[in-house]
Order: C-alpha cells, then structure tokens, then sequence
C-alpha cells in the first residue's frame, strides 16, 4: 500500500460542501471512472460487457444508468466506488477481451451533486440543459461557464455535474455563485 | 416641491411615497412612478437636451421608445448614462441628472448650436469637417465629441453582477397587453409551456393606460386578474420587466430580465439584470402599437408629447404635463386623450383635428385646422393654429398631445430580414413576410387596433399553434370590450415649416428630409444614414414613418415604393455589464490549476498565465531580488543536480485500438508503425496544408495502446484534429481516442542525479538503470509502495530527465515526496521560464517556432517528413514556394557583444544590406540569458540558415532600438551530441 | 441557431465548433502521382455557394462527433443533419 495522501480537485485533504436555500453542493471524491469504448465491429460486444459490468443495459444516447453513462457514439463511462475499485480501469481491461479500449478517467474529473427542490431554477443560469423535463437517468454533456461538463440526472432532486478537475475551483464558484443568484 | 400636476386615481401606490432628485432639486413620487411621470406631476416638463442642437426637450413617450427623456441614473459606480426617463421605475433616493446640458438644463451654453443650425443640416459631418484633413482629429472630432448628447461614464467599475441564462419554452409571447394575455391563458390552459415577456413593470401594455371596460371590470383589473391566473399556472412563466431584444435564427431569443433595477441596490449575491437566452419552438408577437407623432413648426418643445402617453400619464401614473392642454390629431384616438384627461380635470384648451366634420363635444372646442408653430422656450406656453378656414388662432396651454395615427410594433420581425408591408387601411407598416422561423404575429402588432380585435386576434393566434403543437387548445372566455373601427386621414407634417422635427432623438428635421433627397440620397436606406434619421438609440420607433412619408411626398411616389428600413436587435439598448454575464474580472474564463498548485503556492511561487493554466512561472527563495536570480539559480542546479517542473498542462490523448499505430502514422509526418511496446518517439503534426500544427511525443505502452502528448496550448485543437481524421477521413480505421489531460499528474525530473532521485521513489522491481530502461523509454510503473504511475525517459531540457505520472489527485503528494528525497541532492523546483531557457539552451522548438507559417524543413525536421507514407500534409509539404533554395531554417544565434541582448521578434539583415523588407533575411523567434553560457542566447529563423554558421549578420528591432550584430550558430548551444540526456 | 444532432436532438450551435466545406471528407489519395494537384485542389479551390451549404461541424461541448449539416447560409434553414463518420463511409471512405 502506497503512503500518498490525496487531495480533492479543489485542492484540500476533505471534499467541501456547501448549502444555500434549500440546495446543497456536495463536493464527490470517492467515485473511480473508466472510459470504455467499443472497438470497430465489436459495438454490441463492447455494449453487452457494460451491461455485464453494470448489471443493467448499456445507457442509449444521453442517458445514465445508476453506474454508467453514455458519452459518445458506442462510448460509455462507468462509475464504481473508489475505496473498493480505484483499479477500476485494470479490472475492466482484464474483462473487455478485444471489444473495447479501456482508460481511466477517475482524477481527469471533479463531481459535485447538488441536492434539492429547486434544481431547476439554478441550473437555469448555468447551461442550456432543461432541466424542468429531466426525471432521472439523463446524461448531458454540455458547457457551464464555457467548460464542459456532463450533467447526470440522478433523480430530479439529484443533479452530478462532472467538469474538468483542473477548473474544480472556477466550477464550483460558477455553481455556489449561480445558488446564491437564484435562490 | 409639491406634486402639482398629480390628479387623481391611477395605478400609482399613494400610501408609499418616495423622496428622489432630479439635478439636485428633492422632490416626491409614489410607488408605481416611473422618473418621467414623477417629475411631471411635479411640474417638471423639461428633462434633457437635444443631441446635436441642444434644444430643450420633454419626454414625448411614456414608454421604452423615448426619444428625449435621457438621463444619467443613479450616482458614483453605479451612474448610468443614456437611460430612459420614461421606463425607469422610481425608487426611494432616486438620483438623476439630465444631460447634454452645461451649466445647466435650464441654460445651456452650448445651446447656441441651435442657432448656428444652418451649418448642421443632413450631411454636416461630411461637408463641412472634410479640410484640412489633419483638423479631424485634433480639433473637429474633440469639439463634436464634446457637443453631441451623450452621457457620461462613471470610470469605475460596474459594482453590480450579471447573469446569463437559459429558457425552454413551447410558446414565446412578447408583449403583454390584450392579445398577449389573451394569448397566454389560451396556450397556458391548452398546456404549452408558455412564458411571457413584457418590458414594463407591470402587465396589461395598454389595458393600464386606459380607462374603458373589459367586461365588468376596468381593463387594467382584468389584466391584473389575468395575471393572477397566468401565475397560478405551473406551465406559464410571466416575467414582467423583461425586454425582448432580438429574434435569432430558429426560435432562439435574447432577453434581458431587469431584477433589481428598481432597488437602489440590488439583494446581496443577486444580479442586476439577467440575459436570457430563450429557447422556443414558437413565439408570439404581441407588442402593440406605438403612435407616431405629427411634424409642425417648433414641435419639440417640452410639454409636447403624443396623446396617448399624455392619456397614459394621466390615467395610470395620474401626472399630467400641465393643467390646461390641447390635442392635435389627425385620427379618433387623439379624441380620447382630451375626453380621459378632460375627465380627470384637466381642461382641454382645444382638439385640433386635421380631419373635416368631427362631431362637436359640449365640454371643449374642436377645430379643424393644423398647428403652425408653438411658443415657449423651456417648456410650451402657447400654439398657432391655422384653421381651415384660414384663420390663425393663438391658444395658450402647458402641453400638447399630438397624435398620428398608430404603427404596429413590428421591430422583433425585422430581426431576421423580414420587411414589413404597407397596410393602405391603417397607414402603417404591419409585419412582413418571412418571419423570423416559427413566429407568429397578433393583436396591435399586427394592425388589429381595437381591443376586442387584440384580445380575439391573441387567442385564436395562440389556439392555432397549440393544435399545431398537436395541443388541444380550449379557448377561454374572453370579456366584451370596445370594438371601435379605425378611423385615420394620414398627415404626416404641415407644409412649409421651418424646422419641424422628425427625429428628435438625432435632431432630424423634415428639410433635412428634403435636403437629402436634393442632394439625391433617394434610397430609403441612404435616407437614413445621410440624416441618421433613425439612427439613434431608439432606433427611430416614433420618426421613421414621418420621414419616409415625407420622402414619398417629395419623391412623388407612394409610401410603399419608397420601402422601410429595418429594425436590428437589441429592441432596446442593453447594458454592456449584462453581456459579459459573470466572465469579467477574474472570472473573465475558469482557471485550470496544475496538480502541483497548493504546494507551489506555499512556495510562494510566481506564476503565469498559459491558456487558461496558471503555472509556477520561477519560485522566489529569500534574498533573490530579481526573477533573473531565480530562474538563473534553477537553470543552473537543475544542469548540475536535479530540478522537477509540473508538466501536467501538455495535452495528453490515449489512443487505443488495433489500427492505433496506422492512425498515428496518418497524423504524424513521421513513422510511427514500427515503434516498439515501450518506447516513445517524438512526432511533428503537420496540417493538411504543410505547416506545421504541432509536436509532441507518443509512447507506446502496448501493440494497441499509445499516450499522445501535446503542446499545453494546442491540445484541444489536436484533439479536434485527430477526431476529425478519424471519423471523416478514415472512418473504419479500429481507433478510439480520449484525453487524459487531467487524470495525470506529470513532473518533468530532469539534471545528472534524476535516475538517482527516482529511484528513491520507483518501487524497486522496475528497473530504471541507463541499460532497463533507456532513453526514450517508457512504461507503467508502480511509485511509493505501489501506487500506478507511468514513467516515460524524455527530455525537453537536454538533461538526463524522465516525465514520471500519478493519478492527478496524489500530484501533491508525489512533488512533496520528490522535493523531500532530493534534497540529499539539493533538488530545485523550476518554473516555465527556466523550462524555457534550457529548451533554448538545447535548440527545442516550441510555439514561438510553430507559428502557424513554419514547415518541417523550416524546422530542420525535413528530412523527417515520410514520403513513404501518406501521412496528413505530406503532399503539400512539397509545394514548391515552401521548398525554396533560400528557405527559412532554424538556427541559433549569440551576440558578437556579449552585453548584449538578442531580443525575440528582432529582424535579421544581411550587413551591408539595406534595411528593409525586401532585403529581410528571417527574424528570432526565442531568446533568453543563458546562465551556463553567461551570455544571451536566441534561437530563430535565418535564409539558408544551416549554411550560414559562423556569419555575423546585423539585428534590427527598430520598436526596441535594437541594431547590433550576432553570429549565426548552432542552435543546440548545450550539450549538441546529446550525451547528457542518454547518460 | 439549432442544430438537429442525429443522436442527441436539437442543440445549440454554441455547442459546436465548425471546420468547413463537408467536401473535405474527400481525401484524395497522397500517394496516387498526381497527389500534388488533387491537393492543391482539395485544400484551396472550395465553392462558397449563396444558398445550400453542405458543412462539417463538431460537437466539442457534446459528445464530440463531428456532423455533416446541410445549411442554407443565406437564410440558416438546416435540412439535414448527419454523423460524419456514417456519410464518410457512404461515401466511400472505408478503407
């Protein structure tokens, strides 16, 4: 076991939350990522082994399942706790058999959930996602403050936005900000 | 000051007064006022100065279309030039300035441009500033500058915040007047999702102006009703003070919410304004009608407005501009004004009315006849009629209502290039055809005048395109209201006055119509630019129609063979503030922070913008005064021992797939289909044109499997690149691609001791010796006691180095770790300045040598180019002007005095040559001080440059006042065998 | 403007970054002996019609597919939007 200590996207040993009326902005850390997208001809293959990872179909375009997301044509990413499967990208490499390319993704992101009755209205000055029609299962991958995020829809009370772990900081002060702004 | 003018009922909240100033003076309105109604009940007619004469002007509107009611809002940070007296909602501490005007509004020095306005007519710009050319800008523009009506700025910064947002919507309705609710009950109850976007403050557009019925109730209660309805609604959304401004393509709409523009502050953490942009899959049109005013002699004095803001002042702000007024009208409505303010007590001087044989009313004269000119300087006092008879008759009153007829809001249609058509039954433009995609036009905006028609034209509109939507729309009950026909003689301005105004935004009279066209600028749209009739911020809502209907009177054509300019977007000026959203400041973009960042700020490390990273740019140790000692001391130890810079920003792609290796030998001009499981190569991009795009390096880490480095600034271009040629150009190629930027962290550990500083940390069964693991060597490794890692021997420094990388969440640790175990070393961190000075010092190129113009043989890297192979930009790189004899190649160069600088961007000539730029014979590209050499270095371009080693050639940078000699040199000025980095 | 993304539906065009003539899926063939002039013509002598446009596009803040979007560029009316990389091999750029 290696003596590395790590540190949050925003830079400190804790993941920070944050609450303003009635909506709470939960810094996530404990999530390992792997990339896993189909090798040419083997598309049902590759979507098949997401299914068997997952335990449910393989998400369709823009949607999540409740440990993986669709992010391209015949590219998933899965989600799995990291205490458990830091390795998670090696443990999917070791099961893909020639029928996708696996690559871990888990520090080239940061995710905060956001929890709360009025989403919506907060999500409304941040991107173009209309988040009034989402009730759960929707991955979109847009822009927020000109970076690119997904938004996956938990449950319509339980938004994740992943967004590029090196502008952690620019992201949550654009979500806090956008919060206090419509709350 | 007491309220003077203030009459009775209205919509206006007695029981909350508010103080406010207008240019110093302290005065009391009501809730519900806006500046411009409450200076009128006060008794104040007079708010602003023309633009270009300086005349004294009151408000004509009562609403967003107002030419002359321009103020400066509020004080110190938050002063706010050119808004609107009219729309501005009244608050308690209110503080306003009129403009224009020095000394004061009341007397005005530069008032005397009035009289001197026979030199200011159509065109003066371009005839009378024309010679000498040199006059322009030093006196002509600073003297127009300084007279022309514009506000001023505060100079600070904006204290406010802005958002920008995002609405979807089935149904767009803009305007909320008659048809607008009615409208919005129809698609709200059909279940569209609907919003509703209305300017004003509050909702109902004319039903609040006016006095007559919508069922059993008033129409400004049945528009509150509706309102009510509409927000008990979970599908309708009723923004009040919002602007639509501009129609985009497909459905798209701008918008800006005004949240706390009627606060003196705004809440803590909320913005000012909000810019919505609006998604819809229909929109509503429902903006009404504006009325135009009629042209006559002196028909700007303050106190002169049109009937139905007069009607409007008084029945909703109850504020009327004087006791005793007068009507000009060439139309039925103008009738209403008298009998509204008539039955608010105000007495009705007169209705002049343009038309033979109107019905005689016992409580005020009614004339036929026209006004011929009007007295009182700083606010009316007195008109001149001539009645048809021929009789000219004088009559004193404090204010006039003008009406001439109604034009239908058509500016949002015009948006997208849609002309709007002449409707002979009105005499109006009404909206075009091809509309803005998906829009739809109804009520007044579209020339259906009565508010029966408004209400019924809303609702069936609305109706159509919910079924269209596949909605059943049930239409709901709507009350009776007036349903009175339109009854309009067009006239537009009396003859033969001499300065009758049009424009009285840009100060455009009907001869100067007439001088235009006399000077033969007959197109409608050389009409305008010649006078700026129209031009102004208001965008010539109340003056167009005069003015092309004076053209067509003197052209001899009709209204519609002269035609109508358009109208742009934003419909009303929008605050600059409200556009940059929250991206101003330090929030201008995001911040990408390196993995390294915590710690290097506890180093107290400088740093630099690179793209949007900010980087450790030199770490200062105590008692360095200068950053030359700081990055000359990292430079030095790093060549003697060992230095570690984060190197995370350099772009990096995993490619993976069984033709992983074909699709790099397509984006690489060199080969890469042999590379050997463990080993890496450097590659150079080329675009499909020739040049060079970008390097970097690939390491293979399986038969399937590469990591892709980019230069830090072009790693997203690349990436684009790279999908690009692998789903259009080689779409069965087996190859998957994604960055991996951010997942890694990666610090170059570079100097004579880096192999022994990373053994302390490489778990010991990878073997990293000189012999297991070789330059250009590559691998996945495990660090601290089994920790992921990948390990890659590359050296941008010309050191012994290697780029070792963790998962970006233990970067911190790893540099921690690393500083800590190579202090037996004396370890350095480096910044990007001494990254820079020994990739100089080694002859690397970098951005400043891919410049976008250069070439691989440029470059030196000519012979890299495979022509074995049909790799992107090969083909091209063998055009013939990028292979000249004399072609630009890469050298080095150092100072014949070794004091002095070498600066970038320096120009080289031959000596003896003139110095010019045919004579040019290439230029430097990089440059720094070397502290092994004790000397400026520089690397760049030069003719034939590889022949030319060992010439002194001269450099020139006149901007900098550089011109002395450098000898032309290698540009590897360290270590040019490359020993040191295969030790 | 919208555009109609074959597997997303409508998004916005902020969303996209664009590249050009859709012609330039058409490759000529860098190592056939009259590469240089095919080239030449591939990458300077493009047509730049008032009125249907056929153009790639790249959905950069999406899910990175690059699209063939048929835009009249007079009026912006699209009526046709397609994945690149299925137009590419209909058109015969499989290998």
């Amino acid at each position: 076991m290696h003596d590395l200590i790590a540190l949050t996207p925003l830079g400190a040993h804790k993941p920070r939350s944050d609450h303003h009326g009635g909506v709470s902005l939960i810094e996530i850390t404990d999530v390992a990522l792997a990339s896993v997208a189909a090798r040419l001809g083997r598309e049902a293959d590759a979507a098949a082994l997401v299914a068997k990872i997952t335990g449910i179909e393989a998400p369709a375009a823009a949607r999540a399942s409740d440990c993986a997301f669709w992010m391209g044509p015949d590219q998933w990413m899965i989600e799995a706790s990291f205490e458990t499967q830091e390795d998670l990208a090696q443990q999917l490499a070791a099961q893909v058999n020639g029928a996708a390319s696996v690559t871990e993704q888990t520090d080239a992101w940061c995710r905060f959930d956001l929890k709360g009755d009025r989403l919506a209205d907060v999500f409304e000055r941040l991107c173009n996602a209309d988040l009034k029609r989402f009730t759960g299962g929707e991955a979109v991958r847009t822009a927020i403050e000109h970076l690119g995020c997904f938004l996956i829809c938990r449950s319509p009370g339980h938004v994740s936005v992943i967004g590029p772990r090196s502008s952690a900081g620019s992201l949550h002060h654009a979500l806090l900000t956008a919060m206090k702004s419509a709350l | 000051m007491t309220q003077k003018n203030r009459l009775q009922g209205g919509l206006i909240d007695r029981g909350q007064s508010y103080t406010f100033r207008f240019d110093g003076k302290k005065m009391t309105g009501h809730a519900g006022d806006t500046l411009a109604s409450a200076l009128l009940a006060n008794g104040v007619r007079l708010m602003g100065r023309s633009f270009k004469y300086h005349r004294p002007r009151g408000p004509l509107t009562a609403g967003s279309e107002e030419p002359n009611a321009i103020v400066e809002l509020r004080e110190g940070a938050r002063q706010e030039p050119n808004t609107r007296a009219t729309t501005a909602e009244l608050f308690d501490g209110l503080v306003a300035k009129s403009q224009n005007r020095w000394p004061s509004l009341a007397f005005d020095a530069l008032s005397v441009n009035d009289r001197l306005s026979s030199f200011f007519a159509a065109g003066f710009y371009y005839k009378t500033f024309m010679w000498p050319a040199a006059f322009w800008e030093k006196l002509y523009e600073p003297m127009i500058r300084r007279a022309a009506g514009l506000g001023s700025l505060s100079l600070q910064n904006d204290p406010d915040s802005y958002d920008k947002g995002f609405l979807h919507c089935d149904l767009l309705i803009t305007g909320a007047g008659p048809s607008g609710l009615a409208a919005a009950l129809t698609a709200g109850e059909s279940g569209l999702q609907v919003i509703l976007a209305d300017e004003d403050f509050v909702i109902g557009g004319r039903l609040n102006a006016e006095t007559f019925s919508l069922g059993d109730s008033l129409g400004s209660d049945w528009a509150a009703q509706t309102v009510a309805r509409l927000r008990s609604m979970p599908n309708v959304r009723v923004m009040p003070r919002t602007t639509v401004l501009g129609a985009f393509d497909h459905g798209i709409y701008g918008a800006v919410e005004r949240v706390s523009d009627h606060l003196a502050v705004p809440e803590a953490d909320k913005p000012r304004q909000i810019l919505w942009r609006i998604y819809s899959k229909r929109s509503l049109l429902t903006a009404g009608a504006l009325e135009r005013p009629i042209a006559f002699e002196n028909n700007d004095r303050p106190g002169i407005m049109l009937a139905s803001a007069m009607r409007a002042y008084a029945n909703r702000w109850a504020a009327t501009p004087a006791q005793r007024v007068a009507i000009f009208t060439n139309n039925d409505d103008g009738h209403r004004t008298a009998a509204d303010l008539h039955a608010k007590g105000v007495k009705i001087a007169a209705v002049i009315d343009t038309r033979p044989g109107q019905p005689i009313s016992i409580d005020y004269e009614i004339l036929h006849g026209e006004i011929i000119d009007t007295a009182g300087r700083l606010g009316l006092r007195r008109i001149t009629v001539r009645l048809a008879s021929g009789e000219t008759r004088e009559i004193e009153c404090g204010a006039l209502g003008v009406s001439g007829g109604w034009n239908p809001n058509v500016s949002l249609t015009c948006h997208q290039r849609s002309r709007p058509a002449w409707d002979e039954n009105i005499a109006a433009f009404i909206p075009g055809g091809d509309l803005p995609s998906g829009m739809t036009v109804a009520g007044a905006a579209r020339g259906v005048f009565s508010t029966h028609g408004a209400l019924t034209d809303g609702a069936e509109a609305a109706a159509r395109i919910a079924a269209d939507l596949g909605q059943t729309a049930t239409k709901p009950e709507l009350p009776k209201a007036e349903d009175a026909p339109i009854q309009i003689t067009p006239f537009w301005h009396v003859k033969d006055a001499k300065r009758a105004w049009v424009d009285q935004q840009n100060d455009v009279t009907a001869k100067d119509v007439k001088l235009a066209h006399q000077e033969n600028f007959v197109s409608v749209e050389h009409l305008k630019r010649y006078t700026t009739l129209g031009m102004a911020t208001d965008q010539g809502k109340t003056s167009n129609m005069a003015g092309l209907a004076i053209m067509a009177e003197i052209a001899g054509k009709s209204i519609p063979e002269v035609g109508t300019t358009m109208y742009r977007p934003p419909y009303t000026p929008a605050a600059m503030g409200v556009l940059a959203g929250r991206s101003r400041g330090k929030d201008f973009r995001p911040v990408r922070k390196t993995p390294s960042h915590v710690w290097a700020e506890e180093q107290g490390a400088v740093f630099v913008e690179v793209g949007n990273w900010l980087r450790a740019q030199w770490f200062p140790r105590k008692g360095e005064t200068t950053w030359r000692e700081s990055v000359d001391r990292e430079v030095l130890q790093t060549r003697k021992s060992v230095g570690i810079c984060d190197v995370t920003t350099l772009g990096k792609i995993d490619v993976q797939g069984t033709d992983a290796a074909a699709f790099l030998n397509r984006i690489y001009c060199n080969g890469f289909a042999k590379l050997a499981v463990g080993r890496t190569r450097y590659g150079l991009m080329l675009r499909e044109d020739g040049i060079a795009m970008d390097d970097g390096t690939a390491a293979r880490l399986a038969d399937d499997h590469f990591v892709v480095t980019t230069t830090t600034a072009n790693a997203v271009s690349v990436y684009r690149h790279m999908e690009f040629v692998r789903q259009c150009l080689f779409p069965d190629m087996d190859v998957q691609l994604i960055s991996t930027t951010e997942a890694w962290a990666q610090f170059s550990v570079a100097g004579p001791n880096a192999r022994k500083l990373l053994q302390k940390v490489v778990d010991a069964e990878f073997d990293i010796s000189n012999e297991g693991f070789p330059f250009m060597a590559c691998g996945e490794i495990t660090v601290c006691g089994g920790l992921r890692a990948r390990l890659f021997r590359i050296s941008f420094s010309g050191e012994l180095a290697y780029e070792i990388a963790v998962p970006t969440r233990y970067g911190d640790a790893l540099i921690r770790r690393l500083m800590r175990e190579g202090q037996e070393f004396d370890v350095v961190a480096y910044g990007t300045e001494a990254l820079g000075v020994m990739r100089i010092e080694k002859g690397h190129a970098a951005g400043n040598e891919l410049n976008g113009t250069t070439t691989a043989l440029n470059l030196g890297m000519g012979r890299m180019v495979s022509q074995a192979k049909d790799s992107i930009g090969t083909v091209l790189s063998r055009r013939e002007g990028l292979n000249d004899a004399d072609a630009l190649k890469l050298v080095g160069f150092k100072p014949v005095d070794p004091s002095k600088k070498v600066p970038a961007g320096a120009h080289l000539m031959t000596i003896g040559d003139p110095v010019n730029a045919a004579h040019d014979q290439g230029y430097v590209t990089s440059a720094c001080y070397s502290p092994n050499l004790g000397h400026h270095i520089a690397i760049g371009y030069l003719k034939s440059g590889d022949q030319r080693l060992g010439e002194v050639v001269r450099l020139i940078s006149p901007l900098t006042g550089f011109d002395h000699e450098v000898e032309v040199v290698s540009a590897h000025f360290v270590d040019p065998e490359g020993e040191r980095l295969r030790a | 403007m919208i555009i109609n993304h074959p597997l997303l539906g409508p998004r916005d065009a902020a969303e996209f970054v664009y590249k050009g003539d859709a012609a330039l899926i058409h490759r000529p063939d860098g190592m056939a002996p009259d590469a240089l002039e095919s080239f030449i013509e591939y990458g300077y002598l493009r047509d730049n019609p008032a009125g249907e446009h056929r153009e790639l596009w790249f959905h950069e803040q999406g899910d990175r597919s690059w699209l063939v979007v048929s835009r009249n560029t007079l009026t912006h009316e699209i009526t046709s939007v397609e994945l690149a990389r299925d137009v590419a091999r209909r058109e015969g750029r499989s290998k």
